[in-house]
């Protein structure tokens, strides 16, 4: 086969329109090359385990390829009729039949023990120190850490136009976060997975995770990090527009840093609750809602406030964003169901909250000039 | 490789006639009689009206042909437009709901409306001539199972220019996405999903029931020829599994319309059900895109190989068997909706028992051709590339069967790199190396065989430059059905898309030959290829209009 492939391209393509075709594949400009071949041997036992399953069969799946291949391309050069090879007739012979049978079982068999070894460890949930409920947002991750007070959204830090190539992209583009999740080294945590909206999938290919994120179910999955260092992976299931655009990124930090991270946390939330109390003046509330705006509500809406005709429905001109303010802070905090709109209750801090509507009443020509203030947003929160 | 020895002249394929198809002789002169008489009575009817009012299987089949070739190069189109937006990072040419509405209609289109209905047409043209039969059994169904589909088609593109756009859910459209989340045109892709069921269930019971019925005297189901027995299990799968892709289609439209909770688990109901029941129809479906293929190739490489098939009757239980087994092993599309361990286990030693009869298929082919006296005109070559570039693709199968390890490729260009690996040189290379093998027997004239030899190696390098790189992206952790990705992905994906455009760009040629033969006089011999053996071979090229209008008898 492979000489009989040479052979004709030789036919087909001259030599110097061949090393065109090559020049033309290879002097692709890219600033980041990689050509990475293969999977990451990751950072958990189980990750390493599936890395050697994945090698084995791969390696199993060479050998008889190179077997099969080997003797139709003995029989595509030897037994050509512009040989003069003659017609052996030839056919139906039980023992061969049932030795490529029985063959290939064998391998299977002992192909199908580890496997099954490996499930049998990735499904044990036993003895898990930290649980972290993982929620799957359109399009964004909410990580709730069950033992501690700890709640936060994780979306994407790339900025707009890095994406639409008005700046240059940077390492991590595309798998960036503003928030990431924060592990302990060494600790057995265990993932609760679920979604808000759509079916979403969190993967992390350093720790062999990967599990659906399905709307009203909560599904298990666990690791043991075993080296401190940043992990980036994505959404694995299509959820939507913005299915490419809502990475994950890990820290693993000593547990030391890690504690002095939880205290960190903690005492952000203090403040956030205590800037609420400050009085906003329209100015400053325009500033962070146009921020808050571009953040969460940007990718439907779209920063001119139009939506998509028949998908996302327009702000600009709405008859909820003009009318009664009480409607669309309702609207805002608790979503609406049956549509993609999201509750942002959860989301946001009343301080965000309080800027994001008032900018929504406010941009575009609209111009009302009603303040929401943050104290009312609490309240209303409550 | 001279192309001499390989071009059958006119005096070798009348001496090769007079033993080739021996068991089918006598009846011969009847037929070419007969056609002589009738021919003048029974032809085709004059202007448009042939075409819309036919019940002749050959119209039929040609239109199913002609149609599936638009649709190729249709969905061909959007695979291009996919592969433009991912040459390089960023965005460029088009948005991300543009690019999702993308890549679900290339899905679609190519699965029911290139592949399955080339497969229909090559059914309707073949199965008559192969079994020794005037028609189809039942005329005025098949006229009505193809024309239903232009207008399913037109349906679903419709929804493309429909305000929120087309499809964007993905072309296995999981719930909730594709219910509560859809664009409103999902209404009309539902009734258009609906439209192409009743064509393919129509389709099949003609199929069966032909095979069933119009056999010529002394064609016993274990002489049928292999194309023909694996359509007919194609068949029952089809019949089995339309229903329920309808069922989903139809539980769909009745959460988004009529208040119910199948999918929406707020109501009680679980968007886990939607994907058990696809894949209960998407495994069986994946099988009746592969199993008329391997009949193909079973014709292709003994014909070439002037060798009998190794194993005929293992072969038909082989594909006997991975019929039964699409049945039971659905969940393996699943592997991390959080089934139970059990669950994996089941679904994952029945996956991988199916590497058992396609080994069995794929040892028979070698053996086929091993001592035989091979000769590699297009057909054969495109056979070939397919026995090579389909085992790749069951390799990566076989590696994706091993659950823990498909936590790990689930959802990624490995993924892609696989099915396409199986579907574009598996079936799409099947359905080429059909189209050249019997059309100087449909037209009466032979194709242009050195433009056939340079579309199969321009295509041959296409897709392996296209796919080839998706196993490495993927591995490296590419997600699949994203229209902007990380980095460290951009060389292989500007690959992939340089051998989209040479794999594309090179169906042009196909196209030009297929027309040229129609029409060129370069007059095929009834026997047209030395090595052929079959009831089809026994009629005149072109085929007469009605093919066998007196049975002929096989010995």
């Amino acid at each position: 086969m492979t000489m009989k492939l040479l052979y004709s391209a030789k036919n087909i393509l001259s030599f110097t329109q061949l090393k065109l075709f090559m020049l033309l594949l290879f002097a692709i400009p890219s600033a980041h090359a990689d050509w990475q071949l293969n999977m990451r041997e990751g950072v958990t036992e189980i990750s390493r385990t599936i890395y050697s399953l994945h090698m084995t069969i791969f390696w199993v799946c060479v050998v008889i390829a190179a077997v099969v291949f080997g003797i139709m391309l003995y029989s595509v050069i030897y037994h050509r009729k512009s040989r003069g090879a003659k017609v052996h007739h030839f056919h139906e012979n039980i023992y061969v039949e049932i030795a490529w049978t029985v063959i290939p079982m064998v391998i299977l068999i002992g192909m199908a023990v580890p496997a099954t070894g490996t499930l049998k460890k990735m499904y044990d949930q036993s003895d898990s120190e930290i649980h972290i409920q993982v929620t799957g947002y359109q399009w964004k991750w909410r990580y709730q850490y069950l033992e501690q007070e700890v709640d936060f959204f994780s979306s994407l830090a790339t900025p707009l136009a890095q994406i639409n190539n008005l700046e240059p992209k940077t390492e991590n583009y595309l798998l960036e976060v503003d928030n990431p999740l924060v592990l302990p080294i060494g600790k057995k945590v265990r993932f609760l997975i679920t979604s808000n909206d759509v079916i979403h999938s969190w993967w992390v290919p350093d720790f062999a995770v990967k599990k659906d994120a399905i709307p009203g179910f909560i599904n298990e999955s666990w690791a043991i990090p075993e080296e401190i260092g940043i992990y980036r992976g994505q959404c694995a299931e299509l959820c939507g527009k913005d299915h490419g655009f809502m990475p994950i990124v890990v820290e693993v930090k000593s547990q030391v840093d890690y504690e002095a991270w939880l205290a960190g946390q903690k005492l952000a939330q203090i403040e956030t609750a205590k800037s609420a109390e400050k009085r906003w003046t329209l100015d400053e509330l325009m500033v962070t809602g146009k921020e808050v705006y571009t953040k969460s509500c940007a990718a439907c809406h779209q920063a001119s406030g139009e939506g998509i005709p028949g998908v996302f429905p327009a702000l600009k001109g709405s008859s909820i964003v003009q009318g009664d303010p009480s409607e669309h802070i309702s609207i805002v905090l608790s979503g609406k169901s049956g549509t993609a709109m999201q509750a942002f209750s959860d989301q946001l801090s009343a301080v965000e909250l309080a800027a994001v509507i008032t900018y929504e009443r406010n941009a575009w020509g609209d111009a009302l000039g009603d303040i929401i203030s943050p104290s009312q947003i609490a309240k209303m929160k409550q | 490789m001279t192309t001499g020895t390989e071009q059958i002249t006119a005096a070798e394929i009348e001496t090769a006639e007079a033993g080739q198809n021996e068991s089918f002789e006598g009846v011969q002169a009847d037929t070419d009689k007969h056609t002589d008489a009738t021919e003048h009575h029974h032809g085709p009817a004059k202007g448009i009206s042939r075409w819309f009012f036919t019940t002749n299987h050959k119209d039929i089949g040609s239109m199913y042909l002609w149609f599936s070739l638009v649709m190729f190069m249709v969905g061909g189109c959007m695979a291009l437009m996919v592969r433009t937006e991912l040459f390089q990072p960023g965005l460029q040419f088009i948005q991300p709901d543009f690019f999702n509405q993308m890549t679900t209609m290339h899905g679609l289109i190519m699965v029911f409306g290139a592949v399955m209905p080339a497969f229909v047409g090559l059914a309707n043209w073949m199965i008559p001539m192969m079994v020794g039969a005037p028609d189809m059994a039942l005329p005025r169904l098949n006229n009505w199972s193809f024309w239903i589909l232009p207008f399913a088609f037109s349906i679903m593109l419709m929804t493309l220019f429909m305000e929120g756009g087309g499809p964007n859910f993905g072309w296995t459209f999981y719930a909730p996405l594709s219910t509560t989340f859809a664009p409103p045109s999902v209404t009309y892709f539902i009734f258009a999903v609906h439209m192409m069921g009743i064509s393919s269930i129509m389709g099949a019971i003609n199929v069966i029931v032909t095979i069933l019925n119009m056999r010529a005297p002394g064609m016993d189901m274990m002489k049928l020829p292999l194309f023909v027995w694996t359509w007919l299990i194609t068949a029952f799968l089809l019949i089995l599994v339309m229903p329920i892709l309808a069922g989903v289609v139809t539980m769909m439209l009745m959460d988004i319309h009529f208040g119910t909770s199948f999918f929406n688990a707020a109501g009680g109901g679980d968007p886990v059900l939607f994907q058990h029941i696809f894949w209960f129809f998407g495994h069986p479906e994946v099988y009746i895109m592969i199993l008329p293929a391997f009949g193909i190739v079973s014709e292709i490489i003994p014909t070439f190989a002037r060798k009998k098939l190794f194993g005929y009757s293992s072969m038909v239980y082989a594909t006997s068997s991975i019929a039964f087994l699409s049945f039971i092993v659905w969940a393996h599309h699943m592997f991390t909706v959080g089934m139970p361990l059990a669950g994996e286990l089941f679904f994952m030693f029945a996956t991988m028992l199916i590497a058992v009869p396609t080994g069995v298929k794929v040892f028979n082919w070698v053996a086929t051709m091993f001592r035989g006296s091979m000769t590699f005109e297009t057909p054969m070559l495109f056979a070939l590339a397919f026995v090579v570039l389909f085992s790749i693709g069951g390799f990566s199968g076989l590696m994706l069967a091993i659950a823990p390890a498909d936590f790990q490729y689930h959802d990624t260009y490995f993924v892609v790199a696989h099915f396409h690996y199986v579907l574009v040189p598996g079936s799409i290379f099947s359905i080429m190396a059909a189209a050249y093998y019997w059309l100087p027997k449909w037209t009466g004239n032979y194709y242009d065989e050195k433009m056939g030899k340079i579309h199969f190696w321009l295509s041959f390098i296409g897709i392996n430059i296209t796919f080839f790189p998706m196993h490495f992206v993927g591995l490296a952790g590419m997600p699949r059905r994203v229209p902007d990705y990380a980095l460290q992905f951009a060389d292989f994906n500007a690959v992939s898309t340089v051998g989209a455009f040479l794999f594309g760009f090179s169906q042009l040629l196909f196209i030009y030959n297929v027309v040229c033969c129609i029409r060129k006089k370069n007059q095929a011999s009834k026997q047209v290829w030395e090595g052929a053996y079959g009831l089809e071979w026994t009629l005149p090229s072109p085929a007469p209009y009605h093919s066998f209008t007196k049975p002929p008898k096989v010995d």
